[in-house]
């Protein structure tokens, strides 16, 4: 029972950092420029791809430096010729453009590498169990997941608070006609923070790919729960996509351990329903049957609640 | 003189002055004449199930754009309304099947947009307290729950076979019966029209007229003395009826329905063809339904990257012609009226098949790479364009991309010259 | 006389920062005043606070002698007050005919209908077509609003607030950024559609003050130092010195 309390959050930790490696890119492309770029986790998908064909040819670690990049410059590309062109038709216009670069990408992706998933190897240094735990293992690769995604943060912290870039990014959030004003480039700015936000993503993908496996339907699977941690944690506040990616992480990775249900607490608080009738059918749900959908609970729960999420300032 | 305070730079649309000729009932007559004759005209086999599937499609996506062109609501999961009206639908139809309940087929449909009414009613009472991004959020997740709710509730949602249902079954009503395509496309052409005009009626009602006054400016509509959240709530609740109608006249037609029907795709497509279509105006999603169904069915034929070529106009549309294809018809209006129309057959003609000419070049390269990325090692041909093409060889590579440049090449010099001779014949002057 | 807008002792703040610091004010009915004061003395503020769009920190405020604090805009609005904006705010993809309507809708007793249609009612019509005579915006009634000029989309601004007939108006700079001879087109059209109404306006142009107003209100930090006839105002050595240095226009 412990060893099950301690990989699930463990588990859930380095699913939580994954999330948030994801949605910060995303939280912060939207309190810069006020969109929610629906194509982000396209940009996941792209970078868990690239990486597997980039490992073909040149090895993981390679892949590793490489692939983000590739991605970031992508995403740079897309904001000077795409959004930046939609901006002026209102922000509805700019989330169905995003939209579309979303079907865009999957259809891409989809077309060079093919339908079917790819298995994309663990590197063969990082294939080993970690440490030991009474009978289950943890994995090398996990802890290594972890590794990057902190560090990924601690750098993004960094540069964010520490370097000159890092603060005109910072005031150009809030107030961009003054950054503006004070000679930057603003534009350019926003570029840069949307190539770094799809970078991200790239990067995620990229650690992701082997575990949480590469197929076309990745984007989508991935890219809802993103919403909902970026929604949940208030657009635009990183500290609120930590906190809420990691909550979602362990939530989910918790819940679909447990295999119990209403009907079989209230089975062994000796109460029977009739296995026919529609009561049963709802209480017999299991917490891991309805794990995937919790997320969009609490999605709910908390627009309708606090709209503005748990640490945003911002309500669109 | 400062500029206009309010304006934007984003071409408007004025849905009451421009529409005014949908409100005589001679319009109406004429189409009802149109879609009565259509079968009879065209007679290719495969014609009349795509007209059904246009027919369900321009109800769905004039449902929509209840919400999204007249109400500023931007909304992910439409087709949730469309996909349990549908599942409530197939349930009547059931029972109705089994003589538990009297519903002939031509009611049907009614059924499901109850059904959609209910469950718009109920979801919309939390998500039209703001619009915009949260409401798109909202709506977001309302898709994604019921995505997974169908796992869990398998009396209702079928599980993963869905629900099927078998229309020849319902009791009669007037002796109607429905075995064939053709009269089920009576029947779905009826619900069309009939819906069509309800919900233009809708528009042309206060609320209707508020709905668009709240999406330009929810807080002056405030100061006028309407609820905004009240105005959302009724148009959405309206919205979700006709979405449920057009539900049920799916599962009338196709006699199954999945959770598939329900899902992030089909919301996906309906936004997509209501935006080609044109948001702006009463009938825009018709052309843009109209217009998808035809691709989606006739592309599919002939390309398995239909999509992909779907996604990339679908993308042009909404970086170069956000107005959709009937705004580009508005737009000529003006042009008509002052009959300056035949200056602009020349170059519009040139841009057309330079286009054409780009599009072939860039079509047979996808298409060739398409091969080769999936196509096992030994077959390396396929048939493009009616000429049988090896992608293992150099000339088809060659042929392709050369036409590709040069179509490009003549579309950057046709296609100034045609926006240029659009502004001059567009220009006030000796018009009448 | 009875008031029209009584304010009882109202504060608000946003966070810790007071704007407005009490004020008691009441706009007897079929009068037209003015609220006259430097910049930042919460002018704006106080018509939020009247017209519902903020909840007051403090205080009682009262329409026609009904308690409204606390309600809602729209229901504020229903129960007579009208109000124009600073910013002009109008709706912009509908057309100058149509944005009028909107505003005549509810005060003619349509609400949520769904079951009626507006082009069938000639009495809306006929109200609409009124008002916009009055604007002078009957040649402009199929334009859509975002396209027309600055001063005839603030004639709109104004004619939208009174449209539903409202007998209490609250307008704001009504006259921003116009030329004299606008300004003097919008002077009579104010005095043409307030007559016999309840009229209080934010202005900064002080000879569109004297002419208009009967009485002015002068908010000074949050709080009204003076509520008095145009001549005591002006000869007041109080508001002088508050508010020194604003010149009559020529």
């Amino acid at each position: 029972m412990f060893e099950l309390v301690v990989f699930s959050l463990l588990n859930g930790l380095v699913f939580g950092l994954l999330l948030f490696m994801l949605s910060s890119g995303l939280t912060l492309i939207f309190g810069m420029m006020g969109v929610l770029n629906f194509a982000h986790a396209g940009f996941y998908m792209l970078g868990a791809y690239l990486v597997f064909t980039v490992t073909q040819h040149a090895g993981f670690v390679p892949a590793l430096v490489v692939v983000p990049v590739l991605v970031g410059l992508l995403g740079a590309v897309v904001e000077r010729q795409g959004l930046r062109r939609v901006h002026r038709f209102g922000h509805v216009a700019e989330l169905i453009f995003t939209f579309g670069v979303a079907i865009l990408v999957t259809e891409i992706v989809q077309f060079v590498w093919g339908r079917p998933a790819k298995r994309v190897e663990i590197p063969a240094f990082l294939d080993f169990p970690l440490f030991q735990l009474f009978n289950a293992s943890f994995p090398a690769y996990k802890a290594f997941m972890l590794v990057v995604s902190v560090g990924m943060f601690v750098f993004l912290f960094a540069i964010l608070t520490r370097t000159r870039a890092g603060l005109i990014i910072q005031a150009s959030l809030t107030h961009p006609g003054m950054v503006a004003m004070l000679g930057h480039n603003v534009p350019r700015v926003f570029m840069v923070v949307f190539g770094i936000g799809c970078a991200l993503a790239g990067l995620a993908g990229v650690i992701a790919g082997p575990v949480l496996g590469t197929f076309p339907g990745m984007a989508q699977v991935l890219g809802s729960i993103v919403f909902v941690v970026v929604v949940i944690g208030g657009l635009g506040s990183l500290s609120g996509a930590l906190v809420a990616s990691i909550l979602i992480g362990v939530v989910q990775t918790v819940a679909v351990a447990l295999d119990v249900s209403i009907g079989s607490a209230l089975a062994a608080a000796g109460v029977v329903l009739d296995p026919t009738g529609f009561l049963h059918e709802l209480t017999s749900v299991t917490v891991a049957q309805i794990a995937p959908i919790l997320p969009y609970i609490l999605l709910v729960v908390v627009l309708i609640v606090r709209p503005t999420g748990l640490f945003g300032t911002r309500e669109t | 003189m400062s500029t206009p305070a309010g304006a934007t730079t984003r071409p408007l649309a004025v849905a009451g002055a421009r529409g005014r000729w949908l409100r005589g009932s001679g319009v109406w007559l004429l189409a009802a004449l149109v879609v009565a004759l259509l079968p009879v005209v065209i007679r290719t086999p495969v014609a009349v199930p795509v007209m059904n599937q246009m027919g369900i499609a321009i109800v769905f996506a004039l449902s929509y754009n209840m919400l999204l062109g007249q109400g500023g609501m931007l909304s992910f999961g439409h087709a949730v309304y469309f996909g349990l009206g549908g599942f409530i639908a197939a349930h009547a139809l059931n029972h109705a099947g089994q003589g538990t309940l009297w519903l002939p087929l031509p009611l049907v449909p009614l059924v499901g947009g109850l059904g959609g009414l209910l469950f718009a009613a109920l979801f919309g009472s939390f998500s039209t307290g703001r619009s915009g991004t949260v409401f798109a959020m909202i709506s977001l997740g309302i898709a994604e729950l019921m995505a997974a709710s169908s796992l869990i509730f398998n009396e209702f949602f079928g599980g993963e076979e869905g629900i099927t249902a078998n229309r020849t079954k319902a009791p009669l009503l007037l002796g109607l019966e429905f075995t064939t395509d053709r009269q089920v496309y009576y029947l779905i052409a009826f619900w069309a029209l009939v819906t069509t005009a309800l919900m233009y009626a809708f528009s042309r009602t206060p609320v209707g007229r508020m709905a668009n006054a709240v999406r330009d400016n929810p807080e002056r509509a405030e100061f006028v003395g309407y609820s905004a959240r009240w105005v959302r709530y009724v148009t959405f609740c309206a919205s979700g009826f006709f979405a449920g109608i057009a539900g049920g006249l799916f599962a009338a037609n196709y006699e199954i329905l999945t959770a598939e029907n329900m899902g992030l795709n089909a919301s996906g497509s309906v936004l997509l063809m209501t935006y080609i279509g044109g948001i702006g105006y009463f009938l825009g999603p018709v052309l843009g339904a109209i217009v998808f169904t035809f691709l989606q069915s006739m592309l599919s034929d002939y390309t398995d990257v239909w999509l992909l070529y779907l996604g990339i106009v679908f993308l042009a549309t909404v970086l170069f012609v956000p107005m959709g294809l009937t705004g580009i018809v508005v737009m000529h209006g003006a042009v008509w009226r002052a009959r300056r129309l035949g200056r602009l057959v020349l170059p519009y003609l040139a841009t057309a098949a330079a286009l054409a000419v780009a599009a072939l070049g860039v079509v047979g390269l996808v298409e060739m790479i398409h091969v080769l990325v999936s196509a096992p090692v030994s077959r390396g041909t396929r048939r493009l364009f009616w000429v049988l093409v090896n992608v293992r060889t150099v000339t088809p590579w060659v042929a392709f991309a050369a036409i590709a440049v040069a179509g490009v090449l003549a579309l950057r010099w046709t296609m100034p010259r045609a926006g240029a001779a659009f502004a001059e014949a567009s220009r006030p002057g000796d018009a009448r | 006389m009875s008031a029209a807008i009584e304010l009882e002792g109202v504060h608000k703040h946003f966070g810790v920062t007071p704007i407005i610091r009490g004020v008691d004010l009441a706009i007897e009915a079929g009068t037209r005043q003015a609220l006259i004061g430097p910049n930042g003395a919460g002018k704006s503020t106080l018509f939020n606070l009247i017209t519902g769009k903020y909840p007051v920190s403090r205080g009682r405020i009262r329409l026609k002698g009904e308690d409204v604090t606390g309600r809602r805009p729209n229901e504020i609005n229903r129960r007579g007050l009208s109000r124009s904006f600073q910013v002009t705010n109008i709706f912009p993809r509908l057309s100058v005919f149509e944005n009028v309507r909107c505003a005549v809708l509810w005060s003619m007793g349509y609400g949520y209908a769904f079951w009626r249609f507006v082009d069938r009612s000639r009495e809306a019509r006929e109200r609409t077509e009124t008002v916009l005579e009055q604007l002078n915006l009957t040649a402009r009634r199929d334009v859509p609003a975002g396209v027309l000029s600055y001063a005839e989309q603030r004639a709109l601004e104004i004619g939208i607030t009174i449209a539903g007939g409202a007998d209490v108006i609250l307008l704001d700079e009504p006259t921003s950024g116009m030329s004299r001879s606008e300004t003097e087109q919008v002077v009579q059209l104010i005095r043409q559609v307030t007559a016999g109404r309840t009229l209080l306006m934010v202005e900064h142009d002080m000879s569109v003050v004297f002419d208009l107003a009967d009485r002015i209100a002068v908010l000074v930090y949050g709080q009204v130092i003076a509520h008095d006839t145009p001549e005591r105002i002006r000869a007041s050595a109080a508001v002088q010195e508050a508010y020194l240095g604003v010149p009559a226009h020529a």
